[in-house]
C-alpha cells in the first residue's frame, strides 16, 4: 500500500501523494471507529456522517476565537435556552423516577417536550436573529473560544460520545437492521441541524480559516532554515543550473513546494500519532477480558446474559468509544481542511464508503480496518485515473469523435461508485470476512 | 368568503401537494416493505433502484420525442412507463440472480443481505451516472396545468387560486389503481396469497407446496413496477437528478418503517402520514391565519412550526419516535 502511495508521490506529485496519505490516516481512524462496534460487538452504525460532523463541529467551536459583540448581542437568550433545556431534561428525570409507568405519565411528559420546545423557540428567536445579524458575511455566530485546533480533537470525541449517549439509549433495543436505519436517519438530523443553526455553526455559509496546529506554507517560504534545508535536499539539481539568477527563480520554485509537502508533513505526523495511540488501544482492547466478553456478546448474547454479563450496558459502551473515535477523525478532517462546511456531509462518502473501508478490511481486526481505509480511499481518488486509463486502452482503435467514447470519458468521476461497489460485492462473496480476517489468538 | 379563502389555501398549499408527494412516497414505501417482507432485508439500493427505473423510462421517452410520438396534452413519459418497467424488471432479475440469490441459498443473515444491498447501490448509482449524468433533468410534456391560480380566481372571483399541475392529478389516479390492482393481486389472487404466506411463515409455506423461486420472481416484477413508476412520477412531478432519489430513500424508510414493516397497507398508509406531516409541520400558517382571525387578532411572525430546512428532519424524528414506542408501526407489521 505504502508502495502505491510512493508510486503516486513519484509519478503524479508528492503535493497529491501526501494528501491522499493523510486522508488515508484520517479514513483509518474512522474506520478502527466503525470497526469496535461491528467488529467487536456486531453492532451496526450507520450514522458515521453525524459523528464526523460534530466532530468538526467541535473543532470550530474549540478554535475560532469569540465574537464579542454576537454575544453581547444574543448570549443572554442562548444562555436562558440553555438553561431551559437541562431544566427540562431534569423535570422529565424527576417524572420518570418518580411516577408509576402509566398513560398519564407518557401525555404529561409529551406536552412538556412540546410546550418546552415551543418557550425555547420563542425565547431564543431573538437573540438568535441578533447573532446572525452582526456581520453576517463574516460571522454572524457566537464564535468558539479561541483555543488550539488540537484540544478540539477531545472535544470532538466528547461530542460524538455523547451523542452516542442519547442515541445508544434510544435505539440500541432495535434488531440490528432497523439500528442501521435508525442511526442513518439520526444522522441526517443531526447533519441538519449543523446546516441549518446558522447561529451556531454558520451553517451551509461554512467557517474558513480555521488555525492550523501547524506552520503556514507562506511564513515557511520566508523562513531561512527552511529554504537552507530545501537548498541542502535539493543541492544536487541546484548546482548543475549555472546562472545564478536562474539558480535562484528554481529555488523559489523549489521552496513553494516544498513548503506546501512540509505542512502536509506535519500533518502526516500528527495523524499518525493518533493512528498508532489508537492502533494500541484498541489492540490492547481486543485481547484483554472486556474484548472477550464482547466478542461472546456478539457470538451469543443469551449465553452472555446467562453468563451475567450486562449486554445492554455494554453494548452502549462499546457505542459509545467506537462514536467517539469517529468524532476524533471528523475533528482531524476539519483540522486538515482549515474549513468547516457542513454541506459537505453527506451519507455516501461518510457512512457508506466508511463501511465499505470496514468489510474490504476485514471486521474485527484492527490492521484490517487500518488496511480498509488505505486501500478504499486510495482507489476512491485514484479510480477516476484508472478508470480512464481502462476506457483508453481498450478503445484504442476508436477515434477520439466517437460519442460513446466521449460520453465514457466524460463520466470517468463516475466509475468510483462502480468500483466502490463491485468491490464491496466481490469480497462479500468471495472473502465474506475482509482482506485481513479476524484472528485470536488464545494463548 | 374568507374561510372560503382559507380553505383554498390550505388545499393549494397543504392538501394537494401532501397527497402528491404522499402518494409518490407510498409507493416506494410498499417496494420496500414488499422486499422485506417477503426476501427479507433492508434493501439500502431502494433510491437508486428508483433512479434506474426512471432513467430508463426518460430515455424512452426521448426516443419516442425524436420519433414524434406524443400523447397530446398528457406527458410521453406516460407512453414510455410500460418499457421502463420492462427495463427494470429485467436489472432487478439480473442482480438477484448474480447478487441475491447465492446468500439466500446461503440462509445469510438480514445484515449481510443490507450489507450486499450497499454494494448494489453504489454498482446502481454508477451504472445511472455513467449513462445519464448526474445532472437535474425535466423529461415533463404536454399541458402543465389542468386548472391555473389565475383562472381559478377568475372563475370563482377569491382572492386565493388554486392551481392543480396535471403532473399532481396524474400522481393521484396512478398511485390508487396501482395500489388498488396491487391489493386485489396481493388478498384475491392465488399467487397473491402465497406470498403473503411466505411473508408470514416460509417454512410452513413451502411445505404446503408454494415454489419460492416463483415467489422471488413475483416479487421482483412487482417491485419493479413499483419503483418504475414511483420514480418517473417523482420525475415527472418535479424533476430527476440521482442524487435527490438517493436521499428519497430515507423518507420511504421512514414511510414503511412507520406504516408498520412488512405490511403493504401500511406502508401506504405511511408514506402519506410521513408527506402530511412534513409539510404541516413546516408550513407557515400567517396567510391562513390573516384570514380566519379577525384584523386586531392577525399574527406578526411567519406561525411556522418548524423553518422548511427541517423538512427531512420531521419525517425522521416522527421514525425514531414511533421506533420507540411502537417499534411494530401505526399498523403492526412484522415484530421486530
Amino acid at each position: 500500500m505504502m508502495v502505491l502511495i510512493l508510486l503516486v508521490g513519484i509519478f503524479q506529485s508528492w503535493n497529491i501523494a501526501l494528501s491522499i496519505f493523510n486522508l488515508c490516516l484520517i479514513s483509518a481512524v474512522m474506520t478502527m471507529g466503525a470497526n469496535i462496534q461491528w467488529g467487536y460487538a456486531g453492532l451496526i452504525n450507520f450514522g458515521i456522517m453525524g459523528y464526523t460532523a460534530l466532530g468538526g463541529l467541535a473543532a470550530v467551536l474549540i478554535s475560532v476565537d469569540p465574537v464579542q459583540e454576537a454575544w453581547r448581542a444574543g448570549g443572554f437568550d442562548i444562555l436562558m435556552s440553555l438553561w431551559l433545556i437541562v431544566v427540562m431534561v431534569l423535570v422529565i428525570r424527576f417524572i420518570l423516577k418518580r411516577f408509576e409507568k402509566s398513560k398519564i405519565r407518557s401525555y404529561s411528559i409529551a406536552a412538556i417536550i412540546i410546550s418546552g420546545i415551543l418557550l425555547i423557540r420563542f425565547s431564543a428567536e431573538p437573540g438568535i436573529e441578533a447573532i446572525e445579524a452582526v456581520d453576517p458575511a463574516k460571522t454572524g455566530f457566537l464564535g468558539g473560544f479561541g483555543l488550539p485546533i488540537i484540544f478540539s480533537w477531545i472535544v470532538g470525541a466528547l461530542f460524538a460520545g455523547g451523542l452516542a449517549f442519547i442515541v445508544g439509549k434510544v435505539a440500541l433495543g432495535l434488531r440490528a437492521d432497523y439500528l442501521a436505519i435508525a442511526t442513518l436517519l439520526i444522522s441526517e438530523i443531526v447533519v441538519a441541524i449543523i446546516k441549518h443553526e446558522d447561529w451556531l455553526t454558520r451553517g451551509v455559509k461554512n467557517v474558513i480559516g480555521l488555525k492550523r496546529p501547524a506552520p503556514y506554507e507562506v511564513d515557511l517560504q520566508t523562513t531561512d532554515w527552511f529554504i537552507n534545508l530545501v537548498e541542502k535536499f535539493n543541492s544536487g539539481k541546484l548546482s548543475v543550473i549555472e546562472n545564478l539568477a536562474d539558480r535562484q527563480a528554481a529555488l523559489n520554485q523549489l521552496v513553494i513546494e516544498g513548503s506546501s509537502v512540509f505542512v502536509k508533513l506535519c500533518y502526516s505526523g500528527l495523524f499518525l500519532v493518533v493512528v498508532i495511540i489508537l492502533l494500541i488501544l484498541t489492540q490492547k482492547a481486543l485481547y484483554s477480558p472486556w474484548g472477550r466478553m464482547m466478542r461472546a456478546i456478539r457470538d451469543n448474547e443469551e449465553a452472555a446474559n446467562a453468563m451475567g454479563k450486562n449486554v445492554v450496558k455494554q453494548h452502549l459502551l462499546i457505542f459509545i468509544l467506537g462514536s467517539a473515535i469517529v468524532g476524533i477523525a471528523g475533528a482531524m478532517l476539519v483540522t486538515q481542511d482549515g474549513l468547516f462546511t457542513p454541506g459537505s456531509y453527506r451519507p455516501m462518502r461518510y457512512t457508506f464508503l466508511i463501511w465499505v473501508m470496514v468489510i474490504v478490511g476485514g471486521s474485527g481486526n484492527n490492521f484490517g480496518a487500518i488496511l480498509g481505509g488505505f486501500v478504499v480511499w486510495f482507489l476512491w481518488i485514484e479510480s477516476a485515473p484508472i478508470a480512464l486509463f481502462l476506457i483508453n486502452f481498450f478503445t484504442v482503435g476508436i477515434p477520439a469523435t466517437n460519442a460513446l467514447k466521449a460520453h465514457l470519458i466524460e463520466s470517468v468521476p463516475y466509475f468510483r461508485f462502480l468500483m466502490m461497489g463491485l468491490g464491496l460485492l466481490f469480497i462479500m462473496r468471495f472473502r465474506p470476512k475482509g482482506v485481513l480476517p479476524e484472528k485470536i489468538e488464545i494463548k | 368568503m374568507d374561510f372560503v379563502n382559507a380553505i383554498i389555501l390550505l388545499l393549494n398549499y397543504i392538501f394537494i401537494p401532501a397527497l402528491t408527494y404522499g402518494s409518490q412516497l407510498a409507493l416506494g414505501a410498499i417496494f420496500v416493505t414488499l422486499i422485506y417482507g417477503i426476501l427479507r432485508f433492508a434493501n439500502f439500493a431502494t433510491g437508486d433502484m428508483m433512479s434506474f427505473g426512471t432513467m430508463a423510462t426518460i430515455l424512452f421517452t426521448w426516443y419516442f420525442q425524436s420519433l414524434g410520438v406524443s400523447l397530446g396534452v398528457l406527458p410521453t413519459a406516460l407512453l414510455a412507463i410500460p418499457f421502463g418497467i420492462i427495463f427494470m424488471i429485467f436489472y432487478m432479475l439480473l442482480i438477484d440472480k448474480f447478487v441475491f440469490k447465492y446468500y439466500r441459498q446461503q440462509k445469510s443473515p438480514p445484515v449481510q443481505f443490507a450489507m450486499v444491498s450497499i454494494g448494489v447501490m453504489f454498482v446502481t448509482q454508477a451504472v445511472v451516472r455513467i449513462i445519464i449524468g448526474p445532472a437535474d433533468r425535466r423529461f415533463f410534456d404536454g399541458e402543465k396545468f389542468i386548472i391555473k391560480a389565475r383562472e381559478f380566481k377568475e372563475m370563482t372571483g377569491l382572492n386565493e387560486g388554486l392551481a392543480l399541475k396535471s403532473t399532481q392529478v396524474i400522481t393521484i389516479f396512478v398511485t390508487i389503481v396501482l395500489v388498488s390492482l396491487l391489493f386485489w393481486f396481493l388478498n384475491r389472487t392465488k399467487t397473491g396469497k402465497s406470498m403473503k404466506a411466505y411473508s408470514d411463515n416460509e417454512d410452513l409455506a413451502l411445505l404446503s407446496g408454494i415454489d419460492p423461486k416463483k415467489i422471488v420472481l413475483v416479487t421482483w416484477i412487482i417491485a419493479g413496477i413499483l419503483a418504475t413508476i414511483g420514480g418517473a412520477l417523482y420525475g415527472l412531478d418535479k424533476s430527476f437528478k440521482p442524487f435527490t432519489y438517493f436521499n428519497n430513500m430515507l423518507p420511504i424508510f421512514a414511510a414503511a418503517i412507520v406504516g408498520g414493516i412488512g405490511n403493504p397497507f401500511g406502508a401506504f398508509l405511511g408514506g402519506y402520514v410521513i408527506a402530511f406531516s412534513e409539510i404541516l409541520l413546516t408550513y407557515a400558517y400567517k396567510k391562513f391565519f390573516m384570514y380566519i382571525l379577525p384584523e386586531s387578532m392577525e399574527p406578526n411572525s411567519l406561525v411556522q412550526l418548524l423553518s422548511t430546512d427541517y423538512k427531512f428532519a420531521v419525517s425522521f424524528s416522527i421514525l425514531v419516535i414511533v421506533l420507540i414506542y411502537r417499534p411494530s408501526g401505526i399498523f403492526k407489521g412484522k415484530v421486530l
